[in-house]
């Protein structure tokens, strides 16, 4: 894998670990995640940065026994959906049971470290 | 608007056979449709091949002309890459094609090799089809993603692993006698319930497996097949296409797939038939759910509703509408590129009736194949019918 940054998504991770996440909001409301140019349900071109709140609900989930060379070593793990605000995000489910995670919970957002590679991972726990 | 006939198609058994490449299989599933039309490739004016991960198995790009090259084909050539729908689209590509009137015949269809690599490599290159950034960096797998789908609609609409489990025991009961497909060898639902767990919720039997495989079709207009004397019964009246957003979480719905009820929509009103005139579907059931989201996307059922489809028998090879007759992907197999080129093979033979299930569905005319790519950002949904 290239260390190369993507820089919408590599911004992202960084106003996150800074404490100020963000997402792009169009002129019809829509909120995205970036990068990108225009709101993908209207064409509209003037997206805005708003803040992102950092508290959100699991929408769905799933536990990882088999995972690709990249996370090889953080099985098992939790991925889940889950929705702030106007954007829904996907990440890993931590400081909690595997059993215990169900759709409704209230999460927090962060970054964290994936054991196998070292890279940075979005991260929910417990609100 | 030209008729396109289905004048002949092939198909490689599809299981493990590491050891040989996509171009060697997808040569052999040619010669095999080549065969079954009675057409010299001579008469090929384009080729699509539909493949997904051949840079990953085989260090291997640029594969429409080495495909062309493996069946024997001097014509223009164009591999084509939508995920799993890969080869569904080469299909349309050559429908197209040749209702433009650009071409008279043209050979299509795909080919994968998957069991070369280890399992976690194979997996690595199947969740290429989801969104690089926001769902595989954070450890999504393609099981991952068709889970996340699952338990959503466990959550909104009701149903358990119990149900998807009679949709794996239909598709392995339905491939038992068809020679080519991967798994001959029927299952009940405590197998699938007492399989190693993959991802929560689908254990090792709601998963189809690594595979490898080419299928061919060659499609011809209604010309060519009235000049060279085709017994060519069979013929592609309806075909569409639909995209969607990568990411689950863009999406409005985890629960549905737009994406296929728009390749549905556009290939019904091509056709000029609806839901209700399919008499036998091939459906992109790459893990259990999938062909419940299928079922309703396709409008066999509302939404929420087909996830009973399979445990009430509804769906099964005596039911009112016989699904996956070929064992689908959960037990034909899934070489991915080649999955939607096998569903035009297998239900060509199913409508002529020489498929080993046609007796099943004797009286059928109308039948649909339906090819998803990733978690059905990309769709492709084609109507075949009995025209002669």
């Amino acid at each position: 894998m290239s260390d190369a940054r993507s820089a919408g998504y590599d911004d992202f991770l960084d106003a996150l670990e800074a404490g100020e996440p963000y997402y792009l909001e169009s002129s019809s409301g829509d909120g995205w995640l970036p990068p990108r140019e225009v709101d993908p349900a209207t064409g509209a071109r003037s997206l805005e940065r708003r803040d992102l709140p950092t508290t959100g609900e699991i929408l769905t989930y799933t536990v990882v026994n088999v995972a690709g060379p990249s996370f090889a070593d953080d099985t098992p793990y939790v991925v889940a959906v889950a929705e702030f605000g106007p954007v829904n995000v996907t990440g890993q489910v931590r400081g909690m049971d595997h059993a215990d995670v169900d759709v409704g919970q209230q999460v927090s957002l962060g970054v964290g470290r994936n054991e196998t590679e070292g890279e940075r991972v979005i991260v929910f726990e417990p609100a | 608007m030209a008729g396109v006939r289905v004048a002949g198609v092939g198909m490689t058994p599809f299981g493990k056979y590491p050891e040989r490449t996509a171009r060697e299989l997808f040569g052999e599933a040619a010669r095999k449709a080549f065969d079954d039309a009675g057409v010299d490739r001579g008469a090929v004016e384009e080729v699509f091949y539909g493949n997904f991960m051949s840079e990953v198995t085989e260090q291997q790009g640029h594969s429409g002309p080495l495909s062309a090259d493996a069946a024997g084909v001097t014509a223009p050539a164009t591999r084509i890459e939508s995920a799993c729908a890969s080869s569904g689209a080469a299909v349309r590509f050559g429908v197209e094609r040749v209702r433009s009137g650009t071409a008279d015949a043209v050979l299509v269809g795909g080919a994968e090799r998957m069991t070369n690599v280890s399992t976690p490599e194979g997996t690595a290159g199947l969740a290429a089809a989801a969104d690089a950034l926001w769902e595989i960096k954070q450890g999504v797998t393609f099981p991952g993603a068709y889970s996340l789908m699952a338990n959503r609609y466990f959550h909104e609409h009701g149903g358990g692993r119990e149900d998807l489990a009679h949709v794996a025991v239909k598709n392995h009961a339905n491939a038992v006698d068809n020679d080519l497909a991967q798994f001959q060898r029927a299952i009940d639902v405590e197998d699938v319930l007492e399989a190693p767990t993959v991802c929560s919720p689908f254990g090792l039997y709601d998963c189809s497996p690594m595979s490898d495989g080419g299928s061919a079709a060659l499609l011809v207009s209604e010309s060519f097949a009235d000049d060279h004397g085709l017994e060519a019964p069979v013929a592609i009246t309806g075909t569409g296409q639909g995209s969607d957003r990568m990411a689950l979480g863009d999406r409005a719905s985890m629960t549905r797939t737009p994406a296929a009820e728009r390749a549905a929509e556009t290939a019904y009103a091509d056709a000029g038939v609806g839901p209700d005139d399919v008499d036998v579907a091939e459906v992109h059931d790459c893990f259990t759910i999938a062909e419940v989201l299928a079922l309703e996307a396709l409008g066999f059922y509302e939404t929420g509703e087909a996830i009973d489809a399979a445990t009430n028998g509804e769906t099964a090879i005596d039911g009112e509408l016989p699904v996956n007759l070929s064992g689908g992907l959960k037990a034909k197999g899934h070489p991915v590129g080649a999955t939607g080129g096998a569903q035009i093979s297998e239900m060509t033979k199913l409508l002529r009736g020489d498929h080993v299930n046609s007796d099943a569905v004797a009286d059928a005319e109308v039948g649909l194949t339906h090819n998803a790519g990733g978690t059905v950002a990309s769709c492709v949904v084609n109507v075949l019918e009995v025209v002669a």
